[in-house]
């Protein structure tokens, strides 16, 4: 029932599809966790048990710069946080119940947000969402796999420019989310905040200092957000931001997540 | 290393679960929306920036600036992730080869 459900429904097109393009770099993740001198298993356990794409790169990232293991845990934490807001709205759109919603709660990322907020039926939601959420998790970790065992063979990662990559990584995680003015003089505030605090404090220390300056900034930012929706002013500030719209099929977005107005009587709906 | 990296994994479950947990008012205000989106932004620029110019608690400028710039390119030219990704790989290990550190 499932199956036939699944073949005709667009959501699930959508969330087969991010789950194939976000799966496949996870050989990227693989990859730069053994170069930044993570073992196999280590690696592995970022993929299988943190799940978080930019969580997952953010602790891999403090840990090649030097840091120690505490602020790749804090940087990890932090970054992790709008997947908070995300359970919090897809909790209303989807009202998983008993184990349902500790499996929802682990593969509630990004990408599988995205493509449930996306959607405007109830029971496409639900497909979108858990299509592209298991799917991604299934690939991510088999690619992470794949990614770990290639880094290992190749020996020096910087020969093969590895640490290039997880720049490129960075840069690639945060495009999306410079649309606009405000975004972006953010992000160059926190790098130079990054930049200046490098000489003075213990690696990885620097990229918590940027959290602070960029937490500050979020706190006091002038209140011009609806407050019927929640972070939904289009700038790329939403924590909720399609990523990599690019290479994905143009889908129209609705601004319901977190209203909780579409969720009456699809109770008999299920993924 | 285990030890903060198992740390690490619980807490982004717990934060996820949260999310489900508690009632969407006590986490549904604007502020702690903009927050989470101002420190993602904050982050993932701390995060670019260090790794492409940081060595341990000096600043230096080596292969993995044309790295930024080559990603920056890719990025502009909308190519999917894991290009600008090979892209930035590519340019660090080709100024390497030219002799730039």
């Amino acid at each position: 029932m499932v199956g036939m459900k699944l073949k005709d429904s667009p959501a699930a097109k959508i969330g087969a599809s991010i789950a194939v393009a976000t799966g496949l770099y996870g050989v990227s993740f693989g990859a730069l966790s053994v170069a930044s001198g993570l073992s196999f298993w280590q690696t592995m356990v970022l993929s299988l048990l943190l799940f978080s794409g930019g969580s997952q790169f953010a602790f891999i990232g403090v840990v090649a710069a030097g840091g120690t293991g505490v602020a790749a845990m804090s940087a990890s934490a932090l970054l992790g946080i709008r997947n908070g807001v995300y359970g919090m709205q897809l909790n209303a759109l989807l009202r998983p119940t008993g184990w349902r919603r500790f499996a929802a709660a682990h593969v509630t990322i990004d990408e599988s947000t995205a493509t449930a907020t996306g959607q405007s039926d109830p029971g496409e939601q639900k497909r979108g969402f858990w299509v592209a959420g298991l799917g991604i998790f299934v690939l991510w970790n088999v690619m992470t796999a794949a990614g770990a065992v290639l880094g290992d063979a190749l020996g020096d990662p910087k020969q093969w420019g590895l640490d290039g990559a997880a720049v490129a990584a960075f840069l690639g995680l945060l495009w999306p989310r410079i649309k606009a003015f405000q975004p972006a003089a953010i992000a160059v505030v926190c790098a130079v905040a990054t930049l200046l605090a490098v000489p003075w404090v213990p690696p990885g220390v620097p990229i918590l200092v940027a959290a602070v300056v960029a937490g500050l900034i979020g706190w006091f930012r002038s209140d011009r957000t609806p407050g019927h929706a929640p972070g939904h002013v289009g700038d790329g500030l939403e924590p909720d931001l399609e990523p990599y719209k690019h290479d994905v099929v143009a889908r129209p977005r609705h601004a319901a997540a977190g209203t909780g107005h579409l969720v009456a009587g699809n109770e008999g709906e299920q993924p | 290393m285990w030890f903060w990296l198992l740390v690490a994994a619980a807490l982004a479950y717990l934060t996820k679960l949260l999310g489900y947990l508690v009632p969407a008012k006590v986490l549904a205000n604007p502020r702690m929306s903009r927050v989470a989106g101002t420190l993602t932004i904050g982050l993932l620029a701390s995060l670019t920036v260090v790794n492409a110019a940081a060595s341990g608690a000096s600043l230096v400028l080596d292969a993995r600036i044309g790295a930024l710039v080559a990603a920056g390119i890719a990025l502009w030219l909308k190519a999917p992730f894991l290009v600008v990704v090979l892209a930035g790989a590519a340019a660090a290990a080709g100024l390497r080869l030219l002799g730039w550190p």
